[in-house]
This record gives C-alpha cells, structure tokens and sequence, in this order.
C-alpha cells in the first residue's frame, strides 16, 4: 500500500515537451510510472518518444489540455513542469478537468498566485503537492516527480519532508528499511499538502508502520503537525528538523524558509514535536539512528 | 525604505505626501528651504528609527542640516544610514495602524487595522488586544469596496472620516495586489488638521518570486547596504547568505544547506566553537563554473578557514559534481588556498570518489559521512585559525 499514488495511477505531464519535463518524464518512465501523455496546448496532436523500463519505444500523446488528457486517457495525476509566470494557469485547468491529484514542481511562483489557485481548489476535486517541491514517490511503484527512484526501494516507512535533497538523504540513510510513499511537500510560505494532510493518510495506510517527518524553519506547519500527532498518529513518528544556525530575517533558499520577528525558529519547532511525543534527532544520521531503533523494537 | 514605500503607495493613488530624500546635510537644508518646517528621517530598512534618534523635527533650514549631519552615517539595528527623507510636518490630530499582508497559517491574506495608536501598535496589541481588527480576506475575491466598507466599519474608523478611509483601503489592497506584496503597512495613517487621512510612513515587502513581472522592483534593493559578498553572490546567481563563522559551506538544496550548517554547528562545539560562515545552495546542476563561482565567494571571506562541500546527488550525479570541484580549483588556481572537505553520496558516488581520489589535489580530504566530513572542516578551520 501506500498513499497518494501507486502503481495504477495514470499520470500525464504538463509540460512534457520542456526541457524538464522531457528528462523527468523519462525518468519517471524508468521507475515504472505508467506515463500516459501531456499537455502543450502548442503542441496539442503531435506524440513525444521515450522509452519503457523495458527498453521499448514507446510514443506518448500530447494534448492541448488537461480536460482532453483525461478524457482520452483516463489519467488520474499530473505532474506540472511549467515556468513560474504559467503556473497558477496550469493549476487553475488542471483543478477545472478534476485531476485527482496535482504534483506542482516549478520553483518560483509567486505566493499571491499560490493564494489565488489555493482558496480556487477549495471544494473542489483535486489534491495539490506544491509548489517548488521533489513531488512524491511510491518505491517500486510509481514517480511523481523529480525524487531519484534509484535511492531507495519499498518499506514500512512513510516519509514527509519540506525539502527536497533531505527526502534523498533520509531515503539514502534509511534505504536498509525502505519506504511506503516518500513526500516532498515543498519550502514555499504556501503549500497545498501539508505535513499534517501526509500524516493522515500514513496513519490510514496499513503498510506504513512508522513515520519520519522532517521541517524546517519558517511558518507553523511543523507546530501544528506536533498538534495533530499528538491527538490524532497512533503510529511512532520520528522527526528533523533544519535551520538551528539560520539567522533571524534572512531567507534560506525556500521562499518560506525565514524567522521572522522570532517566530518559526527550528528550536521552538523541535521542543513543539518533543512536548508530542516525536523524538528528533540531531542530524539526519542521528534521526535514521532513531527511525532504525523503532523498526527493531516493532 | 519609507520614501521607496511611499512612492508606490503615490503610484496608486494613497494619500500621502512624498517630501524630498537628501543625501547630504546640503542637500537637506534646500529642502527645508522649500517645505518650511519638515521632519528628518531616516531612511534604513528597519523600525525604531525614532528611538535610536533617527527621526528629528527641524523648525528651520539650518536645524535641518544639523540634524540630517547628525543622522546621516549613524547604524541603526547594523544599518548604516546613508539618505535622510525631509518630509513635511503635519499637524497630527490621531493615529492609526492599517496592514494588508500574507497570512501563510491559513494560506491566504490578513487585514490588521486598529484606530487606537498607530505607531504604539505593539504596545496596544499587548494591553488592548481588541483594539487591533484582524480581518481575513478571500484570496480568491479580495477586496471590493464592499468588503473595504465593512473592513472601515470593523475597524471602527470616526465617522467623518469613513469615505477617505474606504478610498484609502481599496488604493493600499491595489498596492498590495499590483505590486505582489507580502506586507504594505501604513504605520501611523494620520487623521490631520481638517479631518484629512493621510499615510505618513509605511513599509513595503515585495515578493522577489514575482520580480520577472516588476522589473522596476530591482530599483529598490540597496545595493550600498548589502553585504559585498552576499551582493557579488547574487551578480552571479547563487543562492548565498553570510553568516558569522569560520567553515564555510557549499551544498545542493536548501533543506540540506540548512542541516549542513547545523552539523558544522555541533561539530564546532568541539573544536573551538567554530561556526558556518555562510548559507550557499548551489542546486541541481553543480557545474565546474558553478562550483568556480561558489569557492570564489567563499574563499574572498577572510574569516573562512577550511571548507566543506556536501552534496547528495540526486538527479545530478556525483562524477558531474566531482569534475566540478576539480574544474573549479583549476579555473581558481592558485586563489584557492584553504582546505576543502568533500563528501559526495548518492548518484554514481564511486565514480566521483574515484575522480576526486585520482587527482589527489593537496588540498582536497574526502570524507564519506555528513557527520565525519562536518567533524573534519570544522577540526581544519579551528587549525587554521
């Protein structure tokens, strides 16, 4: 099992034929995603070539828009590539077709259009991950996103996180046990999953048995998610948090990641998952250290 | 800074009066000639400019150069002040506070507006919290006039002053919205002599992911405050922060940056105290330009003793990254003079080991850990301090 996406999601790609959206869309192919086309409304009839983990050639559809996607494919995820003055666009459609799920990459949108295409889904059908996040990834699956599917293979663990090369190195640390579904949520000051939205569906997935949550400085989301766990997660969480040495006013390459007038600091974050039970480690080592005692002990 | 905020909020048409920015005592007491009795100001970006006695009323043209000599070159909170605004005195009648800004704990916009105390609004959010309005808007709707009225009534503005506040507060929502702010504050908006409302100091924040649709938003950043090598970072596109410490650091992605750091923090503790010099993410690609570019940064910090390349390679594969690191220390040559611990992991790590084994440069120490290589350049740095 696993949470979000697995292996019979249908995933198209808004953006495939971009630069990034021509390397990823291979990629995810070779992690055994099953691909099913894109979006480009310039493009919209005309096929792109990649190749199954097979090693066939195989010619995927590209479409004008997202609602023909679906109809002619069936797809159910969309994983956007597209620069970040189309963004909200491209979100806005994919909400309007009903795509379940959204995986938005693109780093650099601004937060107003973020505001804008948030309080848009509202009541509406479709999950966001994002933006500017790795997306996300059920080992052995399926890939939604930009996560290596080489780091690690399936497991019990589930695994949230804001950053992305964090999810690699706790995926490298802890590739002895493997995970369920690994999420990258994104470092933006808005986001559409959050920690707390990821935490519930691993403590619904009969597969996850234990849980590693890692945040960083800026915002609440890593405050209120000690809150939820504490009320709501059976299961043992074990947490990271980064950012302890960052200065106060000063923007850690995520958008999001800054502590402003005191508020957001890695440390209050780390006593808040401590007061629920979550033991955090130190480093990432330390935190795989924790994570690997509490699989032994299961 | 106050007069850059005020001439946006003039572009949109909020009340408010621009005065004169000066540069020199001169350049102050010729504005004073021209607007009478004005106030000195300050113009660094950060608040309590008044209580660090960088706000001074001057009643003639030679109090004016007096007090901007006297403010021009002081620090304030770090910041040294290099203009002064001579603005107008007003005959202040009340104050108010009025904000628009990102309330990312509900991910959408928040109103704070209060009509007790403008620039005492702290202090009466402490000791009369309900005197301070917090309304949430729609980021989906926003705010029409219908929604400004009832963001005038809430806050409880006095009635003669009601249309010139709900002017005021659709003109500040198009500041925020057309400029893609994060905050536009207006601290304090003053009811003047005749039941004017003007806005008689404010702060903007601007959202730097939508500078691509502002190009006139570049205009604003201070280029002489900046810290010279955070300003020549950003010539060349790196993702770079300086910090007080003697380690300095190169990774990929922000998230590891951040831990990065605080490994080489604990690390310090047993090695002198020494600390991370500096926040630098240089991304996916990792190039020997890149690389080139982030060791020159790093290397032109004469505080910096030793430093520690981590980076796990996810899309970007370890040999990129390791060619990089040796491309760049022949691009820098003989400017590269300070001990380099790297640790490489994922991605075809054994090829990169092997690339940065072979050439075997003096200066480089590969380390397989995060842990042990933070250990190592924090152990470097304290040796070479």
């Amino acid at each position: 099992m696993s949470i979000f996406l697995n292996k019979d999601s249908k995933v198209i790609v808004q953006g495939i034929t971009g630069g990034e959206g021509t390397k990823h869309t291979a990629l995810m192919l070779k992690a055994g995603t099953n691909v099913v086309g894109g979006v480009n409304a310039r493009k919209a009839g005309t096929t792109v070539e990649h190749t199954d983990p097979d090693g066939n050639t195989v010619e995927l559809p590209v479409f004008g828009t997202v609602a023909e996607a679906i109809e002619k494919t069936g797809a159910d995820v969309s994983v956007a590539f597209v620069p970040p003055a189309f963004t909200k666009d491209a979100v806005i459609e994919a909400i309007d077709a009903e795509i379940g799920l959204l995986v938005i990459i693109t780093e650099g949108v601004p937060v107003q259009d973020s505001a804008e295409f948030w309080a848009y889904a509202q009541g509406k059908k479709t999950r966001i991950i994002g933006p500017n996040c790795p997306g996300i990834i059920t080992p052995g699956e399926a890939l939604a996103g930009i996560t290596p599917a080489t780091i690690s293979g399936s497991g019990p663990i589930g695994l949230v996180s804001k950053s992305g090369t964090l999810t690699y190195q706790m995926m490298f640390e802890l590739r002895d046990y493997g995970f369920t579904t690994a999420i990258g949520i994104g470092g933006d000051p808005i986001i559409g999953t959050t920690h707390i939205d990821a935490l519930e569906a691993f403590e619904a997935d009969p597969d996850t048995k234990a849980i590693v949550m890692i945040g960083e400085i800026g915002g609440d989301a890593e405050e209120k998610a000690a809150a939820y766990i504490q009320a709501h997660v059976t299961k043992p969480v074990v947490g990271y948090v980064a950012g302890f040495t960052a200065p106060e006013g000063k923007t850690m390459g995520h958008a999001g990641a800054i502590v402003a007038d005191g508020a957001g600091t890695a440390q209050g974050k780390k006593e808040a998952l401590e007061a629920a039970g979550v033991k955090v480690g130190k480093t990432p080592s330390e935190t795989a250290e924790l994570m690997r005692e509490i699989l032994k002990g299961l | 800074m106050e007069y850059q905020a005020k001439e946006l909020f003039a572009k949109h048409d909020v009340p408010v009066t621009l005065g004169i920015v000066a540069n020199t005592p001169d350049e102050a007491k010729v504005a004073a000639e021209q607007l009478g009795v004005v106030v000195v100001k300050a113009q660094v970006k950060a608040g309590g400019r008044g209580k660090a006695g960088g706000v001074k009323l001057a009643k003639t043209p030679d109090e004016a150069y007096e007090h901007a000599s006297n403010i021009l070159g002081m620090e304030i909170k770090g910041l040294t002040v290099n203009r002064v605004l001579i603005a107008p005195a007003a005959s202040i009648e009340e104050e108010y506070y009025f904000s628009f800004l990102l309330d990312r704990a509900n991910r959408s916009y928040l109103c704070i507006a209060s009509v007790e105390g403008g620039v005492e609004i702290e202090e009466v959010a402490k000791t009369n919290p309900d005197a301070v309005k917090q309304i949430p808007i729609d980021a989906g709707t926003g705010v029409d006039e219908a929604k400004a009225r009832s963001i005038v009534a809430e806050a409880g503005f006095p009635e003669a002053l009601v249309e010139q506040a709900v002017t005021t507060v659709l003109t500040l929502w198009k500041v925020f919205v057309e400029e893609d702010a994060t905050l536009v504050e207006v601290n304090p908006l003053a009811r003047l002599e005749g039941d004017i409302l003007e806005a008689l100091d404010g702060k903007v924040s601007l959202d730097e992911n939508a500078e691509f649709r502002h190009e006139d938003h570049a205009a604003f950043e201070d280029k002489a405050a900046a810290d010279p090598l955070e300003a020549k970072a950003k010539e060349k596109g790196l993702n770079y922060v300086k910090l007080d410490g003697e380690v300095g650091i190169i990774g990929n992605g922000a998230g590891l940056v951040m831990s990065t750091l605080d490994v080489v923090a604990y690390a310090g503790e047993k090695h002198g105290n020494v600390k991370p010099a500096n926040f630098l993410d240089i991304g996916g690609g990792a190039s020997a330009q890149v690389m080139a570019d982030g060791l020159d940064v790093i290397l032109n910090d004469a505080q910096v003793k030793s430093v520690f390349v981590n980076v796990f390679g996810g899309i970007t594969s370890c040999d990129a990254v390791a060619n990089g690191i040796v491309g760049a220390l022949d691009i820098l040559g003989d400017e590269a003079s300070k001990p380099l611990v790297v640790r490489l992991d994922g991605n075809n790590v054994e090829e990169g080991r092997r690339i940065l084994n072979e050439k075997n440069h003096p200066l480089v120490t590969l380390v397989d850990t995060m842990d042990g290589a933070a250990d190592r350049a924090a152990e470097l740095a304290n040796e070479g301090a």
